[in-house]
């Protein structure tokens, strides 16, 4: 690297501090899923709800002591998007003329009002959702690892797995703190962040390679400072247009999307931090080193210059 | 030469971007509303006098027409509003009577030149569009039940005629059926017999005492194939029954080994919808019960309008609703609504060969009806719900034989014309070869629909503009580049979809804000690498050229990682996350090619071929 450049800023100086942190963060984040649970959505506990549109704002107390003295118990009663929209869940799922019943029994208070969606879950669905996603989490990690393990080094799989754990149990975790609904968009926002964070963490991690392989000099955690500061100036833009139209998601998107959007916010600002303190972090504590990244010696070709090199083919485009 | 791409590179990148702009196109005509008239039988003709009608019937009531045309088998007619296509059905089918079917429908409004390309708009999910979602679980152990059942008696009725002596016969557990008989050789010849025709059960002799066993097992390659035919039969069925309905567009599809996927769009009656689909009404015909039969052979039923009346019925089952050929609601003589039924061929034969030696005996058409009810239990102090499957079996009508019966004759004792013609429906659509049960239902409102298209569009305008505004403020000349890139990308990630005719969802426009946002990374990582490059004294030419290619590995990695992540997605993913994620895995590929290809194509041209001093590029580190 050239001479006349600034001193690289000290990312590694606040490891000690970061890994603290991310240590606090992760033990706090189970603590609270495992005392306050995931407020799951209808997609995983079964259910239904009940969509309606009514042309004057109702008194939610009102629907409440209706649906009560109906002889409805467990359900919850809310505003979504507008005050003129009302959005009724019941934990029943047996019964799937619910809907209409519900509808029919507001209607009978005189309210003009309109079912403008309505949706049911049967509980055995939800319970299999649960187990298919948790499996589905569980070999996108395994995937990457034996990905990333395979195109870099198998330390650089678990520095690269390990920041993704950690991003999705801080979403979870705050999603259980404040009780945010948890359902099937939610969950694919949650293996978008992993794509995204592994994005992020991948690009610092290929810089790390070419640096060890470049740099003949420098104790491994001058190299992964020098690193993360070459490539810092791509993550703050890039976190920063995906967080751009997250926000325009969030804010436009509607009802139906803000967990996602949500999810995703947290996710691209846990995501970007991850891939610099934890999946950096990560390669010191495994005191990662030149030789591990050596490109075995082909025959014939000894001393050749140890650079990956783009594939030939790119070079004639 | 440095930086200029050959003729034919450029060339194959203006034609991508032409085949995608035009297969993009059609997304910005609009659908219209429409109601769309189906014969309801095949034999009854659509034709111009049909449309006139409707078209007049829906000039009277105020409802204006925007166009209507006549097509193959149907007619579609356009209006302006969802309100009037709202109002327009129930006027049509008024005007129309019973003998057509009037759908909501949505009509694309692609100009023709665009159609004889093959291109078409993407189709829009239920989220967007309105309508019904089901997803309905075949019952299994009921299916396996039901063929151990009529094996049974099948067993038996051959025992008979072949004069073998059998005790009595009956299934037993899940996959078994144990019969019994009063010595050692009866049971022998049973054995060769069961043996030689029924190679699907495994045999077993018992002894215990004077009773002498033969246990028939299911085999488990029988069992799946049970299974399989139990899912295709009900594929087929719901099918036909949509078709019934006269849906525009339907999916029927199944989902893992047991579950089948409804979706239909544009439904608003959820009720009628519900009532057909799920409706798992059979019919069964049974002969009366000899006074003198023994009780093992026989079961007592009540009648299906009066609770107290019952009567005894003879085990086995001459024939089902299976047999049906053709059904169709009629009157009888009193005016009183009937079915009149035709066997098929099978049907025809069981029921003569079981009714010409019963003439004067009374035979019994049993109407069976499968519900779920929910039941909650304490297990451990907590309330559980159990979902509880009834069946329920009722005699509908209980008549003399007069003849003998052939593949023609009419079932009487029905309630009502609405009763009648439902079964009748149903009868002709062909019976469910096993229960199925509603497992999740999702409807959403035309008015919530175009409310998401509404959020979704301006969510991915304002990102994506802001987006733009990011590029070009940060990076200059080269973030116009990027800009260009990223647009293309767009149109092409569309047009992709369009050409699949995959299907837009909520989640899916989820997806494309987040490309957008994403897409941007291979520009920004090879920018910022130029920048380096300059920075290290390198000349322009040079810099963009090992800009591009050094940033092209860890933009590869990235992508294939997230690409990886996607597919998985894909697979395991249920409805909005798989929506979500084919536009990922589009979206990645699409990325991929407009900021490494497209992007570069363009700098090629304004940089490529010539001495260059400064790269408009951002910051203030072009100076070498």
């Amino acid at each position: 690297m050239s001479d006349h450049q600034k001193q690289a800023f000290d990312f590694m100086g606040f490891r000690k501090i970061a890994s603290a942190i991310s240590i606090i963060l992760v033990v706090a984040s189970i603590a609270i899923i495992g005392i306050r649970g995931l407020n799951f959505g209808m997609d995983f506990t079964g259910g239904t709800s009940v969509e309606l549109e009514y042309t004057q704002a109702p008194e939610l107390d009102e629907i409440r002591t209706t649906l009560t003295e109906a002889g409805y118990d467990q359900f919850v009663v809310q505003n979504f998007g507008a005050d003129t929209l009302v959005l009724v869940r019941l934990s029943e799922s047996g019964n799937d003329q619910l809907a209409q019943e519900v509808t029919a029994t507001l209607a009978a208070t005189g309210n003009d009002l309109e079912l403008v969606g309505s949706e049911f879950v049967g509980s055995q669905v939800g319970d299999e959702l649960k187990e298919d996603s948790g499996l589905g989490l569980l070999l996108a990690l395994v995937v990457v690892l034996i990905y990333v393990g395979m195109r870099f080094q198998f330390k650089f799989g678990i520095a690269s797995v390990i920041p993704l754990a950690h991003d999705v149990i801080i979403i979870l975790g705050i999603f259980a703190l404040f009780q945010w609904t948890f359902d099937l968009t939610v969950l694919a926002a949650l293996l978008a962040v992993i794509g995204y964070s592994l994005n992020d963490t991948i690009v610092v991690a290929d810089r790390i390679r070419e640096n060890f392989r470049k740099m003949r000099v420098g104790e491994p955690w001058e190299i992964i400072n020098e690193s993360i500061h070459q490539t810092i100036a791509r993550t703050i833009n890039t976190s920063g247009t995906t967080l751009v139209v997250l926000l325009a998601l969030y804010f436009l998107g509607g009802e139906a999307i803000n967990n996602f959007a949500l999810a995703l916010i947290i996710g691209v600002v846990v995501g970007t931090y991850s891939s610099i303190y934890v999946s950096a972090n990560l390669l010191m504590v495994m005191s990662v080193s030149r030789e591990d990244l050596m490109v075995p010696a082909k025959e014939g070709v000894e001393g050749s210059e140890e650079t990956e090199e783009p594939p030939e083919w790119l070079n004639r485009m | 030469m440095l930086n200029k791409y050959p003729l034919w590179k450029n060339l194959i990148i203006l034609v991508a971007i032409v085949i995608g702009f035009i297969y993009a196109l059609p997304n910005l005509f609009p659908d219209d509303y429409a109601v769309q008239i189906t014969g309801a039988r095949s034999s009854t003709e659509v034709n111009s006098a049909v449309l006139e009608r409707a078209v007049k019937a829906l000039e009277s009531d105020g409802i204006e027409v925007k166009s209507s045309t006549l097509e193959d088998r149907d007619a579609l007619i356009r209006l302006t509003s969802s309100d009037d296509q709202l109002r327009a059905r129930p006027a049509v089918q008024a005007a129309l009577g019973r003998d057509y079917l009037v759908a909501l429908n949505m009509a694309p409004s692609t100009p023709s030149w665009l159609k004889s390309l093959g291109a078409g708009p993407m189709k829009l999910g239920l989220d967007l569009r309105g309508g019904v979602h089901f997803l309905l679980e075949v019952d299994m152990d009921t299916a396996v039940g039901q063929r151990l059942e009529a094996v049974s008696g099948q067993i038996k009725r051959e025992l008979r005629e072949e004069r073998i002596r059998y005790r009595g016969g009956d299934v037993e557990g899940a996959r078994n059926i144990v019969l019994s008989f009063r010595d050692e050789d009866s049971r022998a010849e049973a054995f060769n017999l069961i043996k030689r025709q029924y190679n699907e059960f495994l045999l077993n002799e018992k002894t215990s005492g004077d009773e002498f066993q033969i246990v028939l097992t299911l085999s488990e390659g029988e069992v799946t194939a049970i299974r399989k035919y139990a899912l295709e039969q009900n594929l087929t069925t719901i099918r036909n029954r949509v078709n019934e309905l006269g849906v525009a567009e339907p999916l029927v599809q199944q989902q893992g080994a047991d579950r089948i996927i409804v979706e239909l769009p544009g439904v608003q009656d959820t009720a009628q919808a519900k009532r057909v689909l799920g409706a798992t009404a059979n019919l069964e015909f049974r002969m009366e019960a000899r006074q003198d039969a023994a009780t093992g052979e026989t079961e007592q039923f009540s009648f299906r309008d009066e609770r107290q009346r019952t009567a005894r019925l003879e085990r086995d089952v001459i024939a089902t609703g299976n047999n049906v050929a053709n059904a169709q609601q009629a009157f009888d003589e009193n005016g009183q609504p009937q079915v009149s039924i035709t066997m098929d061929s099978v049907g025809g034969d069981l029921m003569n060969r079981a009714t010409r030696n019963a003439i004067g005996r009374r035979m019994a058409v049993l109407f069976i009806e499968f519900r779920t009810e929910t039941e909650t239990k304490m297990v451990n102090g907590e309330p559980v719900e159990t979902d509880k499957r009834i069946v329920e079996k009722g005699i509908i009508s209980l008549a003399t034989v007069q003849s003998a019966l052939g593949s023609s004759f009419r079932i009487t004792g029905l309630d009502s014309i609405p009763e009648a013609s439902e079964l009748a429906l149903l009868l002709r659509a062909g019976a469910l070869a096993a229960p199925m049960y509603f497992v999740q239902e999702r409807t959403i409102g035309p008015s919530l629909g175009q409310k998401n298209i509404d959020a979704g569009v301006m969510s991915v305008a304002l990102g994506f503009g802001l987006v733009l505004l990011y590029m070009l403020v940060y990076y200059r000349g080269f973030g116009l580049v990027a800009n260009v890139a990223l647009t293309i990308n767009l149109m092409l990630l569309i047009a992709c979809m369009s050409i699949l005719s995959a299907t837009l969802t909520l989640p899916g426009i989820a997806g494309i804000v987040l490309t957008v946002g994403m897409a941007v990374d291979a520009n920004v990582l090879i920018f910022e690498r130029i920048k380096e490059e300059l920075k290290s004294g390198v000349s322009p030419q040079l810099a963009i050229n090992s800009g591009y290619s050094r940033a092209f590995v860890s933009i590869f990695d990235a992508n294939i990682t997230t690409l990886l992540v996607a597919i998985i997605l894909f697979a395991m993913g249920s409805g909005p996350v798989k929506g979500f994620a084919v536009t990922l895995c589009i979206g990645i590929m699409t990325s991929m090619f407009s900021g490494l290809m497209v992007s570069r194509s363009i700098v090629n041209m304004v940089y490529g071929g010539r001495r260059v001093e400064k790269l408009s590029i951002g910051g203030k580190l072009a100076n070498v």
